[in-house]
């Protein structure tokens, strides 16, 4: 049994996870969140560490057009879709991680088939901001995180489709989580989203490689 | 469903909390990472620190201030205070803000709204609009609320929102300090005009206020201070009443 744990924690302990470095905000508040988990991180651009990571972690915050520009002309995009491990999308990097973007008429990375949509609903406010629940959460995602809630900013949403495996409701009910093979990704922000976001995370950590 | 947000805001000078505070378990309250982080385990849903130093000498501790409270702290936070350009914006926001409130420089640059909006984000940038009544028109104020300007509220604020602010932070200076309740019938009339969350600051008393500019005024979010640091009403407590009056609350 004590070796067990100790082949658990040697795998733990050994895991790198790389959070991908580009032109978008909100990089160190991931960063400062998996600082306080303990994990072993790097923050780079570059393609070789990027691959060579245990898992991979997309932030971002920020416009499309401009984004997924600065992705191609490092081609960081490329080195994305084309990732093998665990990698997890935060917010504009779900949604870049989508096939196009309503913002700007933006052509994204496409791992994910779906558009990603403005919302265009009279009875709310844009950006969506604040803290919403989740809802159906399944697959990856720490079954108690049900009805939990977590932080959103943002105006553009990804439509329900068969990679869902969560459901946030505003106005209409979007994608607040979705997963396709080794790609999981979030529309909420884990790193601001308190005891709730810590699990999102840990959920996320936890994956097998 | 989203729920309404109460926020804490905590005044800075040279790095430390300026009000008193009354936490007697607390270490060290004067020390703004402290206090944030004890907001955030009982469960207030956002952080505002506004940086009211002075000098430009004391102002440069605010973004390592800023960087620590980011590595501390795991809800979102706001920084404000002082901001006059895209170039003020970006050390604050690199060391790990979630949001910049803007407020006097705005109103005497309105193209700065624009201008940080178009570099950071529309999601990184609350207007701060401090007003009080004068001849019947809600007047906006700078300067810390000693300077009256040609702008008035409503106006004011679509400006602001048209010219790309993601949120309006509204503070009635008649109500400030007060403790009889928010300023509801302008912050009605604001989220009726606006298409941005309407932050309600200045008023809060007690536990009923904030029910009443939730269910009444239609505001987004309520933001308090003194009634917070000196625990006259803990959050906890307070986001219980509001729950169990139907209130969506995180």
């Amino acid at each position: 049994m004590a070796q067990v744990y100790f082949l658990l924690l040697k795998e733990h302990c050994n895991m790198k996870v790389a959070v991908i470095k580009y032109n978008a905000g909100n990089i160190r508040s991931v960063s400062f969140a998996l600082e306080r988990l303990g994990v072993d991180f790097v923050v780079t651009s570059n393609h070789e560490e990027i691959q060579r990571a245990d898992k991979v972690i997309f932030p971002g915050v920020g416009e499309a057009s401009s984004t997924m520009s600065y992705l191609r002309d490092h081609r960081l995009d490329e080195v994305i879709k084309t990732l093998n491990q665990p990698t997890l999308g935060i917010c504009l990097g779900m949604q870049l991680m989508c096939s196009h973007s309503e913002e700007n008429n933006t052509a994204c990375m496409g791992i994910f088939e779906e558009t990603v949509r403005l919302f265009k609903i009279d009875t709310v406010k844009v950006p969506h901001v604040g803290w919403n629940a989740l809802e159906k959460v399944g697959n990856w995602l720490d079954p108690s995180l049900k009805d939990r809630y977590v932080y959103f900013v943002h105006s553009y949403y990804v439509p329900l489709s068969s990679n869902t495996v969560a459901e946030t409701n505003y106005g209409i009910t979007f994608s607040a989580a979705m997963r396709r093979k080794n790609f999981f990704a979030v529309q909420f922000h884990p790193e601001k989203s308190a005891e709730s976001g810590v699990k999102v995370l840990n959920s996320f950590l936890q994956q097998p490689a | 469903m989203l729920t309404k947000r109460i926020i804490a805001c905590l005044d800075i000078k040279n790095g430390r909390t300026v009000k008193g505070t009354n936490f007697v378990d607390l270490r060290d309250a004067g020390d703004p990472v402290t206090l944030g982080a004890l907001y955030a385990t009982q469960g207030v849903d956002e952080l505002i620190f506004l940086d009211i130093s002075a000098t430009q000498e004391e102002r440069k501790t605010f973004a390592s201030l800023v960087e620590d409270i980011a590595k501390h702290i795991n809800i979102p936070f706001t920084v404000g205070g002082g901001i006059r350009s895209v170039k003020d914006v970006a050390p604050l926001l690199e060391a790990g803000a979630d949001k910049v409130s803007i407020n006097s420089a705005a109103v005497h640059d309105p193209n700065l709204i624009e201008e940080l909006a178009k570099e950071f984000g529309s999601q990184f940038i609350v207007l701060a609009i401090d007003a009080r009544k004068l001849d019947n028109q809600w007047t906006v104020y700078t300067h810390g609320g000693t300077q009256p300007t040609q702008h008035k509220l409503f106006s004011w604020a679509k400006e602001g929102q048209q010219r790309g602010a993601g949120e309006i932070l509204f503070t009635s200076m008649d109500h400030d300090g007060m403790k009889s309740g928010f300023a509801i019938d302008p912050l009605r009339k604001l989220n009726h005009l606006l298409k941005i969350p309407v932050i309600a600051s200045g008023g809060a008393g007690k536990k009923e206020d904030f029910l009443e500019v939730f269910l009444l005024g239609c505001a987004d979010a309520a933001l308090a201070a003194s009634i917070f640091h000196f625990n006259e009403i803990p959050i906890p407590e307070l986001k219980k009443y509001l729950k169990d009056h139907h209130i969506p609350i995180r």
